[in-house]
């Protein structure tokens, strides 16, 4: 309990320059480090996309001119070298999926909003937090270095599958940058265990007075959500990685048997590589949903705080992130149907992936009856926020087909996949994270960022997502096999030779609109016009902080709260918002039967006291 | 507006059930090591279904570790109830039984690792054996982790700052080493039923 008592007293802290900015252990620093270095990977891993897109759209151009950036890597007829390829659709996946979606987002807002929406001093730990955010520096910058090794990061997909990972003579990516790889992903899980532990437990046990479950924003919902899938996931993942290092480099054989490499036979005997397969999607079919939730709990909040309206189905919308989150533990198997996996076992799973298809279409039918009618504001974070449900209707469209099994086997390793996944986990997951940024940009830096700019970004970035993945279904079902390097062999393919060059200007438009929005918060950060207290006349508590708050939020007593946060254009009210911290009490003209009944339970011990108030 | 003291009639909002953050972060930590020893054991039953599985005695050292980590549970607990009770004194000499106790189990783990060398039973092999070796090292290595927190506690003994009014660390040691006790039992009797 002394942990409570001293956040209580929560005054501000003051320090030097090393421990507000670098060794901070305030939530609020801890968040935008998560964030800016979050956002130098989604441009390194963004620019890694484009590089293969070049090859994949344009196989006889001559790339020499890349030579400067890419050195050896360019070969001397001047096209990108097929190893180094692969690398870089490992390391797009790797960065994108990890860490970008999975700590520049949870990350970032798990960080910044949980204390401030459940009106709290700090983390349950700031010492954790801070040290969750340093492994995921450490770990950055061994996979960041893996990238300028002689063999080249790794090559065997973000998936790493064995044999091909398990064996450095297999591939130069294979070899060292593997290596690399593997010890960077150990210090991310351990930063984001730290991190998801820290969140379960500030969301449980330090909200302020009158912030019961059933009062929480679904942004805090989701992150709560998210933090228990990913603590019951990454663990998996950690013993995967575990037996991986076994294998590669002490010679057991968890993964390999009967290899042959360049005609001679490896000693290793008795080991299974679906049992890898088993185990890396165990985790990695909820990572997908580690990706997905903590920003469908955003555009919740944003959709139902620019609709002006309360969000449609608050309970239906805690249920069906509940529910995607235990589906997503039971659906792993999806993923292998090619496998040789028993036919009964893949209905099964079938059935199951299928069921996710409900929660999700609870979602999106509570996101669209939130904006029915209402008096929609389109800022950049309600449009990103509308991208993305948009986005999760498509791919997740598609997502159904990929479910059936029978289907699958056409399917599989195509780009369909391709298309389905980045639309609905990617796009969807990046819009929310970009539809967040905008949202909560004045609490971050105390200024607004160029509303302009934004709708500049959000149309090009929108229409250049889907004219790179729209075609991409159609060229999955011509039959085009993802990961390969090039297609020119095959007469069959040169009919999508077009498609493939509009996915690939689409790519490189969409990634050069990335630095508008880049320079819009470079820029509004210092000029930006500065933040009125509540910019979008919002109901949550961190809007009651002071513009620029200091490490304990709140510089007096933290807000009690008395009303669910969803309470936009009720009837009779003065305002078309009332704030968390208003009590019945003082809004008689909006208050329904039953929360007049909340006022009136005088006399009822612990539920009403009567409140000598001063005002000065 | 001002000075006046109005009366009102305001709602007084519950506060929230909360626990001492600290201990259910500790909770929290240890389901993550369960869901790793889970999953290692649950690839090794997947595994083990394929086929090809070398079958072996346990080690006879790995009966005895398991007699000796359960009385260091029983040293753990009394040393628990003592702070309780402030005998600053019983606590130093229980957490260091149990210390000594750990670091016993420790060796004798390692004696069964010569043991199963000794039956032709390797790290790099057949999967069976390298199962269990990489089943009780993470073992091995989790319970070391937890002898240097009871050495923490010690410090803290010798430091006067276990008492009755200060036991949120003596809970979270209590249960982390009671919880490293029972999984070991878990993986004794999981490598007794699926050899």
């Amino acid at each position: 309990m002394e942990n409570h008592s001293h956040n209580d007293h929560g005054h501000e802290h003051h320090g030097n320059f090393w421990t507000n900015y670098i060794f901070s252990e305030d939530h609020k620093v801890i968040a935008k480090q998560f964030l800016i270095t979050g956002m130098a990977w989604a441009l390194i891993g963004g620019t890694f996309s484009v590089l293969f897109r070049l090859q994949l759209g344009f196989p006889d151009a001559n790339l020499s001119w890349l030579k400067p950036l890419l050195g050896g890597w360019i070969t001397a007829e001047g096209k990108i070298d097929p190893e180094f390829y692969l690398a870089l659709v490992t390391m797009h996946g790797t960065i994108m999926v990890f860490f970008v979606l999975t700590a520049g987002l949870s990350g970032t807002f798990s960080n910044f909003l949980i204390p401030l929406q459940i009106g709290a001093r700090d983390m349950a730990s700031g010492f954790m937090n801070m040290l969750s955010y340093w492994f995921f520096f450490l770990s950055s910058c061994i996979m960041f270095s893996s990238l300028f090794i002689s063999t080249g990061p790794a090559g065997g997909g973000w998936t790493i599958y064995p044999p091909l990972s398990a064996l450095p003579q297999a591939i130069s990516g294979s070899g060292l940058g593997m290596t690399m790889w593997l010890i960077a992903m150990a210090f991310f899980i351990i930063s984001s265990l730290l991190g998801g532990i820290n969140y379960i437990t500030t969301v449980i046990n330090l909200r302020t007075v009158g912030m019961s479950f059933t009062k929480l924003p679904l942004t805090i919902w989701a992150f709560l959500i998210t933090a228990v899938v990913g603590l019951l996931s990454f663990p998996v993942l950690f013993a995967a990685v575990l037996l991986l290092i076994f294998d590669r480099s002490f010679g057991t054989s968890f993964y390999l048997s009967d290899i042959y490499i360049g005609g001679e036979a490896l000693p290793n005997q008795g080991g299974s590589p679906v049992l890898f397969q088993h185990l890396f999607w165990f985790l990695g079919h909820p990572e997908v949903y580690i990706v997905m939730l903590p920003t469908l709990g955003i555009t919740s909040e944003i959709i139902s705080t620019n609709s002006r309206k309360p969000i449609f189905g608050y309970r239906a919308m805690v249920g069906s992130l509940l529910a995607i989150a235990i589906l997503s533990f039971v659906v792993w198997a999806h993923h292998m149907f090619v496998t040789g996996m028993n036919p009964f076992l893949g209905s099964i799973f079938m059935l199951l992936t299928l069921i996710i298809a409900l929660p999700s279409a609870v979602k999106i039918f509570n996101y669209v009856t939130t904006m029915w009618r209402g008096n929609i504001r389109f800022t950049p974070a309600m449009l990103f926020s509308i991208g993305l449900v948009s986005f999760f209707f498509t791919g997740g469209i598609t997502g159904i087909f990929l479910g059936n099994s029978s289907v699958d086997i056409q399917l599989h390793d195509t780009y369909f996949v391709v298309a389905h996944f980045h639309l609905v986990m990617g796009s969807a997951s990046f819009f929310g994270m970009l539809a967040g940024v905008y949202h909560w940009f004045p609490k971050m830096f105390g200024r607004m960022m160029n509303e302009k700019l934004g709708y500049v970004h959000f149309w090009i970035t929108f229409i250049g997502v889907y004219m790179v993945f729209f075609p991409m279904h159609y060229i999955g079902i011509a039959g085009f096999p993802r990961r390969y390097y090039s297609w020119t062999n095959f007469e069959t393919f040169s009919g999508f030779t077009d498609l493939n060059m509009v996915v690939s200007i689409s790519a490189i438009v969409t990634l050069l609109t990335q630095f508008i929005f880049l320079f819009n918060f470079i820029y509004s950060i210092f000029r930006g016009r500065l933040a009125p207290a509540n910019p979008w006349g919002s109901n949550t508590l961190e809007w009651t902080t002071p513009r620029y708050p200091g490490h304990g939020n709140w510089p007096g007593e933290i807000p009690t709260v008395y009303r669910w946060p969803y309470d936009y254009s009720k009837p009779g009210a003065k305002e078309d918002f009332i704030p968390q911290y208003v009590p019945f009490s003082e809004t008689p003209e909006s208050n329904l039967p039953q929360e007049n009944e909340l006022i009136k339970l005088e006399g009822v011990e612990n539920t009403i006291h009567v409140e000598e108030k001063k005002h000065h | 507006m001002e000075n006046t003291a109005d009366l009102r009639i305001v709602e007084e909002p519950k506060r929230p059930l909360a626990m001492n953050p600290k201990k259910f972060g500790m909770w929290l930590l240890l389901v993550t090591v369960m869901m790793m020893f889970m999953s290692v054991t649950s690839a090794y039953i997947v595994r083990q279904a394929e086929g090809n599985w070398l079958y072996f005695e346990l080690p006879v050292s790995f009966y005895i570790s398991s007699v000796i980590i359960v009385v260091s549970s029983i040293f753990m607990q009394m040393a628990y109830g003592s702070a309780k009770q402030n005998e600053l004194g019983k606590v130093k000499k229980l957490i260091s039984f149990t210390a000594i106790l750990g670091l016993a189990f420790l060796v004798v783990q390692f004696i069964g690792w010569r043991q199963l060398v000794q039956a032709n039973v390797y790290l790099v092999g057949n999967p069976s054996g390298s199962f269990l070796y990489i089943i009780t090292g993470l073992h091995a290595l989790h319970l070391l982790s937890a002898i240097i927190f009871l050495l923490i506690m010690l410090a803290a003994a010798f430091k006067d700052k276990i008492s009755s009014g200060n036991m949120t660390k003596m809970e979270m040691c209590t249960t982390y080493w009671h919880f490293l006790g029972g999984l070991w039992l878990y993986l004794f009797v999981f490598l007794l039923l699926y050899r």
